[in-house]
Order: structure tokens, then sequence, then C-alpha cells
């Protein structure tokens, strides 16, 4: 007789659960901070929650650890289901769904990379919204059989969703809301540190130390400020608003140039006064510009229409600033 | 003045619409709401052009230029002649 051989015919199974641990919620700070970036993802293909059946639900998402995460963590303990995994290289479903590859055509190939069809007795897949914009349903249904239902937009909403499949209309709206603002500052600020802190060092040389400062002000200002205050700055266009909130921000900082000095001719003390008045609202403006690309609700043509109404202005104020703190530091450095 | 976004791509064509509800269900800004025979598109403005109701319109009564909307991206492109990187991308990406 020979030995037991050991065959294995089935493809890899993942199987998850509903809780997460504290190395999860690590990893989910790390993301938060910007660390590693690319770093979080989740195996595509078959995930199974609890002991699923042939008739249990099956779930779609993304194969970043946030996405992926957010859904487990928002089912409930007595859930037994499928969560099926697409490749989208580590990204959100919506940033994924923008550019594709959470698509009709990476959720057909995983459908039929898993043989779902095999393993489940119905033809439903219950998608996140967001997914929607890269996903076409009708394809999808023509392609493989399976019905896509766009389920809400947060998974934290799922539970009550699946009381009635049917979603409220608050359910299917995005939000921005003053946290979902604020968990941006972070990885904005990592991306940044390393350019500030040598602009900085080199400010504080040529200008002193109220002009790195004032480099700092004004990143800040469009990273955490903006953000911050977006609904409350006059204005629509995102660079008006920058211009505003910077205009505001380096106002101290003009008068304290002014004060500096103060044995100085007037003209000069003048000019030291309009050199962060110049150099400081078109960085902050150009920060707030590009945080349309974070934003929910900003549509390509009206960045598209900000970006030629404003780039000339940004690039005109902050050159001639610079030129400003250039002849300033000539003359600080000659001993005027 | 200071108001970029009074227009956006979006176009919507009653006469082919069947009333499925699917661009209600898809639009993250309740841009369309449901009528007596045809779907209407109550909110145009709010529209961001993420183009999920055209993916999703089976007659084809939708259309939306779409495009991810990063100013980084258009800057890229602008400065290097190249293509909008998305995100993601190796190159030019910011996330």
């Amino acid at each position: 007789m020979s030995g037991t051989i050991f065959t294995f015919t089935t493809p890899p199974v993942n199987h998850t659960t509903n809780q997460l641990t504290l190395s999860d919620h690590r990893d989910h700070l790390l993301a938060r901070l910007g660390i590693n970036r690319s770093g979080y993802i989740v195996e595509p293909g078959l995930h199974l929650l609890g002991s699923p059946t042939p008739d249990s639900p099956v779930f779609v998402t993304a194969n970043y650890t946030l996405s992926f995460d957010a859904l487990r963590s928002s089912l409930d303990d007595n859930m037994n289901c499928y969560i099926l995994v697409l490749d989208t290289k580590g990204i959100n479903v919506w940033c994924a769904a923008g550019k594709g590859t959470f698509g009709t055509g990476e959720l057909v190939n995983r459908i039929n990379i898993t043989g779902l069809a095999d393993k489940v007795n119905h033809r439903v897949l219950i998608l996140p919204q967001l997914g929607a914009t890269g996903v076409s349903a009708h394809e999808v249904k023509k392609l493989t059989g399976f019905r896509v239902e766009y389920g809400p937009v947060r998974a934290a909403d799922l539970p009550e969703y699946l009381k009635t499949h049917k979603a409220t209309p608050g359910m299917r709206r995005v939000q921005f809301n003053m946290i979902e603002r604020l968990v941006l500052f972070p990885v904005e600020l990592v991306k940044l540190l390393p350019y500030l802190l040598v602009i900085s060092v080199i400010l504080y040389f040529t200008s002193g130390p109220l002009a790195a400062a004032g480099a700092a002000a004004a990143v800040l200002a469009g990273v955490l400020l903006f953000p911050l205050l977006l609904p409350f700055i006059p204005t629509k266009d995102f660079s008006s608003k920058g211009f505003i909130l910077g205009g505001l921000v380096a106002m101290p900082f003009a008068f304290a140039s002014y004060q500096y000095g103060i044995d100085t001719t007037q003209s000069l003390q003048i000019t030291r006064a309009i050199a962060p008045m110049m150099v400081m609202p078109p960085v902050t403006a150009f920060l707030s510009l590009n945080f349309t690309g974070s934003t929910t609700f900003t549509s390509v043509t009206g960045v598209r229409k900000e970006i030629s109404t404003y780039t000339r202005l940004m690039v005109l104020m902050f050159a001639s600033g610079v030129v400003t703190l250039i002849i300033l530091a000539i003359l600080r450095i000659t001993g005027w | 003045m200071f108001d970029s976004y009074q227009s956006n791509t979006l176009q919507y064509d009653p006469i082919k619409c069947i009333n499925c509800g699917m661009c209600i269900n898809v639009c993250p800004h309740a841009v369309f709401a449901p009528g007596d025979k045809k779907v209407e598109m109550v909110n145009y403005l709010d529209c961001m052009e993420c183009g999920a109701c055209q993916m999703n319109c089976p007659t084809g009564a939708i259309t939306v230029e779409s495009g991810v909307g990063c100013a980084y991206a258009m800057f890229y492109a602008a400065l290097t002649g190249k293509d909008e990187p998305t995100c993601g991308s190796d190159e030019g990406g910011c996330c």
C-alpha cells in the first residue's frame, strides 16, 4: 500500500474576520501618515468571512488595506459571506474606479479566475457605490450573468442597507466633513516636509528666522488651515480661497518685517513688509488648488478652469516676491 | 468671478432614458431624481464629472467627460506635455 497522496485541486482560499487587530490599526495609522504608501495591499481573490454557503452574499472591494478593512469591519458578527477582492494595485475603490482598475474588466476577470459562478447559487454582487465610476453593471451582467447591486457609499451603512437592499438618499451621497478633511493632513505634510525643511534652512540664513517661519506658515496654511476652514472661506474657487487665507496668514509677517530694523529708511521697511505679502499667498493658493484632487466634489472642468485663471497670478506674485527677498538678502548680508 | 464651477460636461438626453434609475443609484451628488416616465436631471451644477452615470446608463442617454480632477496631475501634464497621470501611476502621480 502506498502512502497518502495529497492533492490540491482548489485554488487557495483566504479566511478573514470582521475584527480589526492592533496590527491592522497600526497599518491604518501608517497609511494615513503616508509611510510606505504602496505597501497596504490585500491579496486579490476570494476571501471567506465566517462560514459562507452557496447562498451567502458576495461583496466586492479593492485590494487596498483600508478599503478591505472598512468593508469587513462593518459587517455583523453573525455574517457569513464572500469578499471578492479586485486587484487595484493597492489603490482605494473610488480612485481605482476613476482609473479603471476597479473596473468591468478586472471584475469579470476576477469572477472567472476564482470560479465564483460554481461557488454560489445566486448571481448577485454587492459593490460599493463609488465603484460605479469604473464598473458598468449592464456589461458585467452581459459578460458573466452576475447582477451588480450598488450598495451604499460608506461601508458603515452596510448593516442598515442589508435589511432592505435599498439605500436611502443619505447613503448614496458622498460627504466631506471636518474629520474626512483632516485625515488628509498628515499625508500632505509628510510629503512636503523635506522640501519645507530645506527652504526654511536656506531662508533662515539668507533672510532670517522670520522668513523661515513664514515659509512654514504658508505651507501649514495650505495643508492644514485650508482643509479645516474650507467651507467657511469666502468665494467658490479653491485658488481665490487660498489667496485670501494666505494673505491673512502673511499679514502678521508683513507687520513684523516692517518693524524689524526700524532704524533703516522707510522705503526699505515697506519693501520688507511687501515681501511676505508677495511670496506667502501664492504658496498657500497653490496648495489649496491642489486640494481639489482630494475633495469629493470638484469637477475636472472646474479645476482646469481654475488652473488657467490663477496660475499666471501665482507665478508672477511668487517670482516677484522671491526677487524682492533676494534683493533684501543681498542688502542684509552686505550690511545695509 | 471666483467661481470656475458654473458649468461642466454632463449631458443628458431624456429621449433615450428608459427610467431604469441606475444613474440615481450611482450618482454621489444626487444630480438625478426619479421622474414620472423619465429620470430628471435636478442638480446639474453639483456634478463632479466622476462618470459613474455614463458608465451605468444602458442606453447611452448620459455623457460626461470624466477625470480624476487632480491639479497636480494637470500641472504635470501642462509642464511635461505628457498625458495626465492618474492615481497610483509610477511617474508624477501624487496618490
